[in-house]
């Protein structure tokens, strides 16, 4: 089967059961693509389908032929989206390990709605866990993020 | 110092001549302390000394400069979210007047002899290691001076660094770090007693907080890497089925059916160690295979059946009963002051109240994982390990090989709060790769895997009895705790809490009762037991805090000004005559860091002030007040709740007071005191670990949750009580645990009337 991650054509011989975290990771050496639950429960593996945030662990590779795959190494050419940039400005990270993953989510929660309510930011984030528990300066980089932008 | 064992926090504990030691004279006889000339004053001891390897802080270590003026500086701490990984080569660059953004940071491997500790735990890093870190950037800075002396043909003392150069006074003339590199690698490092710090009004870095962690922008980026990231040319990928009960063996596993899975290259059996096991892997099957996802496949595979040994019956409801029931009568006296019983029985009104907080799992984001290689008999880690030290020994044990011929590379961590000073995961990548003759395996632990084999942060009961006179003045003060010992696996089970854990905030009881004892009762592990951020001071201090509150409420008083009345007048509580063993006090020497209720005072003061105690509230909230002494800081919190008509707990606020002394980066102090309100608020809204017939019977973040975004402390604002240089510095990464748990109980309390004493709150609030 065909892909495309980071807009670079792929071909997948492999087990189509095989969630494509597992393909970024191990194959294609994409490592900003955390690992954190296998279950869908955390967001540290989340990366974009045609734009859109899912979550790379519960998502098999049988289901991700002929479509375009976005992960954080592919999120901006500099690391200079206006999400990365105001994670920074923010010093949102402690240890770091949830934050592609909540980058990701938050990228494509602004694609999406280019000026979310706190409410819609917060339903939005709900599935992306922090357990250094930077929850409110993820928040407020998200708020300045839509105000940049 | 240097021995095949590894945890410092267990070797000092181990020890018993040393912890002796520091309960008579209050300071050991410290090998490397430091003692500049320029502030022989204000200098302090700390028990940095004591700990294993001790204290090295020659820059001919840390600091290399490259003919282009790049300043390399040795960061030996683990990082896992504190920040120490930047903020202590920011106290280098600072004393040796860097440029900071001329600076590259380097993690070292593993190797205290050569570094100093490296046990990242136990709060100890800035605590520790400020004061050599400035001696080190300063001899940099005089061996930079006396470069540009020597090249100019000058007496030193007309040489003045400056923000990367060196300045002949006399002359103005001027010669970059790069320039002098070559030269001031020549030099010896001064004597100790030479080295000048700097005025503490020059710092440029130090305590300004503007400096930002040094892997900011490659965390952004998905460039950081963490010990689930490493790839090794040829590595392969394993996975453990590990027993579901501790001590449990191998009974069958089908390996030919995992063997079938393709990908998968072998099937190795694990044994169990016998308690106490240290950090001995758990045992059970391994499967290598040439992907993670073969990997798991491949375990899914073996279908192993276990023999669940003697925990076969650890029963998380059964063992409360029992911890209840040994709470209630005498126990073993810990620390005795005056005539308890003769008080309660002489009270016009006796208080006794019961609390429980249960297991809890770190559940750090990133699950552990260890990469191993061998060859020609040396091995290479790469690990997220908090002790890479200790790690290093333990696997040169664990293959037979010196510990110079093993080499640990410390990755990032994604997440430690304790469980990643446990390096079974490591010894178990050592195991595999031996199997594989040496090849490169990782070792991957999935989230269920995490949950059901941690070192758990151990079950606690806690009773408290309190005897009033008839003018309401508490006159009697007995608090019993009961808790399975973390130290039961390190020796035969203690079967109660040891000095250690009787030092993190029970044994310093600051409360002005004259008649006042601590007691322990027997409870026996029957899990790993392992220290979770803050470790016995959760339990603590929510027995301790929450009673406060009970008692201001039994008295009709306001719970801020009854804690302030129950601390008492300023002054410095000495538990060391009226403790009946040991009293630990972090592994730090007593006069540098004594009980001071001034402090706990101030801070509790502060707290209530800045988060405006007393306002009017909406309808529904509510607030709670809590203090604690841990890891040598004091630390208030004030938590606002909201409670709705259906139970539901909200916390749109949370104000925290801490004294920490010295702040070498105040805005990583606030990141840690926000995120320890979210982990606070999660042990004690939703978060625990129980068992059944052995076994955890959690698996993942669906019945293990967490907190999620806007479930509470979403406005966590931080109130640091400013410190100068020459106040000791102490903890910050577990200190604002503590009293999260007891200010959100005593909260909800305010705002429903309903006292909760068993933690997690889960639906206790909830309208049937």
């Amino acid at each position: 089967m065909k892909l495309q991650v980071n807009q670079q054509d792929k071909n997948f011989e492999g087990d189509p059961q095989m969630p494509l975290m597992w393909y970024l990771r191990d194959e294609l050496g994409l490592t900003g693509t955390k690992f954190g639950c296998g279950s869908g429960l955390c967001g540290a593996c989340t990366v974009h389908i045609d734009g859109k945030s899912v979550r790379s662990c519960v998502t098999v590779m049988k289901d991700v032929s002929n479509q375009k795959v976005t992960t954080i190494e592919g999120l901006s050419a500099d690391g200079n989206h206006p999400v990365q940039k105001a994670w920074r400005a923010a010093n949102v990270p402690q240890c770091g390990y949830c934050q592609c993953g909540q980058i990701m989510n938050a990228a494509s929660l602004l694609s999406e709605n280019k000026n979310p309510s706190d409410d819609e930011i917060l339903a939005a984030m709900q599935g992306n866990i922090c357990r250094c528990g930077c929850y409110q300066r993820i928040f407020g980089a998200i708020k300045s993020a839509v105000k940049e932008a | 110092m240097k021995t095949h064992n590894s945890q410092a926090l267990i070797k000092n504990v181990s020890r018993r001549n040393m912890l002796k030691g520091m309960v008579g004279t209050g300071g050991l006889v410290l090998a490397a302390q430091f003692v500049p000339s320029s502030l022989m004053a204000a200098e302090y001891k700390t028990g940095a000394g004591g700990m294993p390897g001790g204290v090295v802080w020659d820059p001919h270590v840390f600091v290399s400069i490259g003919s282009d003026g790049i300043v390399t500086i040795v960061t030996h701490r683990s990082e896992m979210g504190t920040g120490s990984r930047t903020s202590l080569p920011m106290v280098v660059a600072d004393e040796m007047e860097a440029d900071w953004s001329k600076v590259k940071i380097i993690q070292a491997e593993g190797n205290e002899q050569k570094y100093g500790n490296q046990d990242t735990d136990g709060s100890r890093s800035i605590r520790h290691f400020t004061q050599p870190m400035r001696a080190c950037g300063a001899a940099a800075r005089h061996m930079l001076e006396q470069a540009a002396a020597v090249t100019w043909g000058v007496s030193s003392t007309e040489c003045r660094a400056e923000n990367h150069q060196v300045i002949h006074t006399p002359t103005g003339k001027k010669l970059g770090y790069g320039e002098l590199a070559a030269v001031a690698a020549k030099l010896k490092t001064p004597n100790i007693r030479d080295v000048e710090l700097k005025d503490p009004a020059d710092f440029r870095y130090i305590g300004k907080g503007e400096v930002q962690i040094t892997d900011l922008r490659d965390i952004t980026m998905g460039k950081a890497t963490y010990g689930q990231d490493i790839r090794i040319p040829g590595m392969k990928y394993a996975v453990v089925a590990r027993p579901p009960v501790v001590l449990g063996t191998v009974k069958t596993y089908d390996e030919a059916a995992a063997m079938k899975v393709p990908g998968v290259v072998k099937v190795v059996k694990i044994k169990s160690t016998p308690m106490p096991a240290k950090f001995a892997p758990l045992g059970g099957v391994a499967v290598i295979a040439d992907s993670t996802w073969a990997a798991l496949k491949g375990r899914e595979a073996l279908k192993v059946t276990w023999t669940d040994g003697p925990n076969a019956s650890y029963d998380s409801e059964a063992y409360k009963a029992k911890m209840q029931a040994v709470a209630r009568k005498p126990g073993k006296v810990e620390r005795n002051e005056g005539d308890v019983d003769k008080a309660l029985a002489g009270a016009a009104k006796v208080v006794e109240r019961e609390y429980y907080i249960p297991h809890g799992a770190h559940s750090p984001m990133e699950p552990p994982a260890a990469t191993v290689q061998i060859k020609g008999g040396k091995a290479e880690v790469w690990a997220c390990v908090q002790s890479p030290g200790g790690t290093r020994g333990d696997v040169a044990n664990t293959l037979g090989l010196k510990e110079d011929d093993v080499t640990v590379h410390v990755t990032l961590l994604g997440g430690g709060f304790g469980r990643k000073s446990k390096c079974d995961f490591a010894l178990e990548a050592a195991i595999l790769s031996k199997e594989m003759g040496g090849a490169p395996v990782k070792v991957v632990w999935t989230r269920e895997d995490d949950i059901h084999h941690s070192f758990y942060h151990s079950v606690s009961y806690q009773h408290v009895t309190a005897g009033l006179d008839k003018d309401g003045k508490v006159v009697a003060w007995r608090h019993r705790s009961v808790s399975p010992s973390l130290m039961s696996n390190f020796m035969p089970d203690p079967k109660r809490e040891s000095a250690l854990e009787l030092g993190l905030g029970l044994i310093d009881t600051p409360f002005n009762v004259p008649n006042l004892r601590l007691e322990t009762g027997e409870a026996v592990a029957h899990t790993r037991i392992g220290w979770f951020r803050s470790v016995n001071n959760i339990p603590h201090a929510f027995a301790m805090q929450s009673m406060v509150a009970e008692l201001a409420a039994e008295l009709g008083k306001d719970p801020k000004d009854f804690l302030l009345e129950m601390i008492g007048p300023p002054r410095i509580v000495d538990p060391r005559k009226t403790v009946t063993s040991e009293l630990w006090n972090y592994g730090d020497p007593w006069d540098t860091y004594p009980v001071d209720t001034a402090r706990t005072r101030r801070v509790v003061e502060l707290a209530a002030k800045e988060a405006g105690w007393g306002r009017e509230l909406p309808k529904g909230h509510g607030l709670g007040i809590a203090v604690q002494r841990s890891f040598l800081s004091y630390v208030a919190t004030v938590v606002e709740v909201a409670v709705d008509d259906e139970g539901n707990v909200t916390v749109p606020r949370v104000d925290t007071a801490i004294d920490c002394g010295f702040v070498v980066n105040p805005e990583r102090v606030h990141s840690q005191i926000e995120g320890a309100a979210v982990m606070g608020l999660s042990l004690a809204k939703m978060s625990q670990i129980t068992f059944k017939n052995g076994r955890v019977q959690q698996s993942n973040f669906h019945d293990y949750p967490v907190l999620r975004i806007g479930q509470g402390a979403m406005d966590v604002r931080t109130h640091i009580v400013p410190a100068t240089v020459d106040n000791p510095s102490s903890g910050v990464g577990e200190p604002g645990v503590p009293p999260f748990a007891p200010a959100f109980i005593n909260a909800v309390f305010a705002a429903t009337g309903k006292r909760i004493r068993n933690l997690p709150l889960g639906d206790q609030l909830k309208k049937a």
